[in-house]
């Protein structure tokens, strides 16, 4: 058995691996020159540029609407979903919700795309609607988070005590009173972490937004990706530092709290 | 009743609809209208396509293993991580795990992208590579399959150090204890107990990298080139450059099975257990 230090020294490289392409790319968006692997001055000209460039800004307040939009909603289904899976021990097709939450974590993202698409499709044939677009997006984005957010809430959901709510009800409280003012305050710390979860998967999803959106919705992924296509872009490197530096402080800030709730709980 | 019933329903719904869709043949069946002859027909002869057409044999294979490789990868680097992890003093584990999971919550897009731009020909690493005298000509990474090979354990990497540190973390380390009073070797308490208990680990986090990675379109498409076909991405381009919605749908349906199947295995192996 490897001793300590050289143990954490595996764990040591592996952050370094993941962390290190970030920090490059972070120090090129300050990079004055444009040329990959030559280095000019110190510049914030790609930041400016990133604030006049329309047609990020756009996407960006859309992939903004809609992760919020399907990080709510999703919200809403999968913990209605868990709740279903872990407070009713059997009903008809409990496999087979469970086996559907489960599915997307696991899919492929271009399977999940594609089949959505065709599903919007035959629905366009079938019902004359919705056409694809900003609803379309929310839709798809919706199910995935579903899942995720199932799986979150699930978890911590099977850890808490049921004979709380119990107690609660031989107070005098109704089931739904019961319910809210226990097991929902326990698991509150999990939803908002299932909620982020899904915002970020949402602000981030690239290959099933290409399927199921149309030609008036483009999300910030979209406009990223057909940037990087076309090579090295100083504008995306100024916008990735944006988004890993508000992302990195918010989940920061998030799981200090969470840790400071948790202390308070237990 | 009210929470009972209302996910069932929205489960329902998308159990049909995922059913529907994911095989074409059967919503063609059962729509009447004028498509139907076209998609029916289309897709048994896409089928037949994909059968005569070496391309997607190539790709499936290729994709198989390169998931395979990946998943190896993301094994033999997340392991000694993930142990490391587990033995570290309590207090210090939860932040350990925050840093490894930060990237995660950050973009995979703009990582990948990040990643590229560090072993691109003219990137930071080859440039040091050169200074420092180690290769007299930039290494070709990008557009190579080494290059998609790092790209996917690159993105994929948490999601194998997460159930593996879970496993490793709960182990009774009197069990460990109790092998070396025994008289193991410490290599021999390593592969003979702790390497088995933590076989669901292993399982979960292989089963997280392996099968995304076999349908990943984004790294083959930005670090891959023509010598790494991935499914994912003849799959797109027979979508959205092709236009030929029944073949890629064909590829989807296959692609399907080829993911069920270690799923399945793994559903069989829990069920003997």
């Amino acid at each position: 058995m490897p001793n300590r230090p050289s143990t954490l020294s595996a764990y040591c490289l592996v952050v370094a691996f993941l962390y290190l392409p970030m920090l490059v790319l972070i120090a090129n968006s300050f990079n004055s020159s444009s040329l990959n692997g030559t280095y000019g001055h110190l510049t914030l000209d790609w930041y400016t540029a990133l604030i006049n460039d329309h047609q990020i800004l756009k996407a960006t307040s859309l992939s903004l609407r809609l992760a919020a939009a399907s990080a709510s909603f999703a919200l809403l289904l999968g913990t209605l979903a868990a709740i279903a899976l872990v407070r009713f021990e059997r009903f008809k097709g409990r496999t087979l919700l469970a086996g559907m939450i489960n599915a997307p974590l696991v899919m492929p993202d271009i399977l999940t795309g594609i089949t959505q698409l065709l599903l919007f499709v035959s629905m366009l044939k079938l019902f004359g609607g919705p056409s694809r677009g900003a609803f379309t997006l929310w839709l798809s984005h919706t199910t995935f988070c579903t899942a995720y957010v199932a799986v979150t809430v699930r978890a911590r959901l099977s850890d808490v005590d049921l004979s709380i709510e119990e107690a609660a009800m031989d107070c005098g409280a109704r089931p739904a009173q019961a319910f809210i003012d226990t097991t929902l305050r326990i698991i509150a710390p999990a939803l908002l972490s299932a909620w982020l979860l899904s915002f970020t998967l949402s602000l981030d999803d690239l290959v099933i937004s290409s399927f199921v959106t149309g030609p008036r919705a483009t999300t910030l992924p979209m406009v990223i990706y057909s940037k990087v296509k076309l090579g090295v872009s100083p504008e995306i490197n100024a916008l990735a530092t944006v988004i890993f530096t508000v992302m990195g402080v918010g989940i920061l800030l998030f799981s200090r709290w969470m840790h400071k709730t948790r202390a308070r709980l237990t | 009743m009210v929470f009972f019933l209302i996910p069932f329903l929205f489960a329902f719904k998308i159990s049909l609809a995922e059913s529907v869709i994911a095989i074409p043949p059967f919503s063609a069946l059962l729509s009447e209208d004028g498509a139907h002859h076209w998609v029916l027909h289309a897709t048994w002869a896409s089928y037949r396509y994909l059968f005569t057409d070496p391309v997607y044999a190539v790709s499936y294979l290729y994709s198989i293993k390169t998931a395979f490789g990946c998943t190896v990868g993301c094994l033999l680097l997340g392991y000694p991580a993930a142990y490391g992890m587990a033995r570290a003093p309590k207090p210090l584990q939860p932040i350990l795990v925050l840093i490894l999971m930060l990237p995660f919550w950050t973009s995979f897009l703009l990582r990948v992208y990040a990643l590229e731009d560090l072993i691109r020909d003219s990137g930071l690493l080859n440039l040091l590579l050169l200074k420092l005298g180690l290769i007299h000509s930039p290494l070709h990474l990008l557009r190579t399959p080494t290059g998609v090979f790092i790209g996917i354990v690159y993105s994929y990497l948490p999601f194998m150090v997460l159930p593996l540190y879970a496993t490793l973390e709960k182990l009774d380390r009197s069990v460990l204890e109790a092998a070396a009073d025994l008289g193991a070797k410490p290599w021999q308490v390593f592969w003979d107990v702790t390497v088995p208990l933590s076989m669901p680990g292993i399982i979960a986090g292989s089963l997280l990298v392996f099968i995304p990675a076999i349908g990943e379109y984004v790294i083959p498409d930005l670090m891959g080139g023509p010598s790494t076909p991935m499914i994912g991405k003849v799959l797109w381009t027979e979508f959205f450059e092709n236009h030929n919605w029944p073949t890629a749908s064909a590829v989807a349906v296959c692609l399907l099975t080829v993911v069920l199947i270690p799923l399945l295995l793994k559903r069989l192996g829990s069920v003997r257990a």
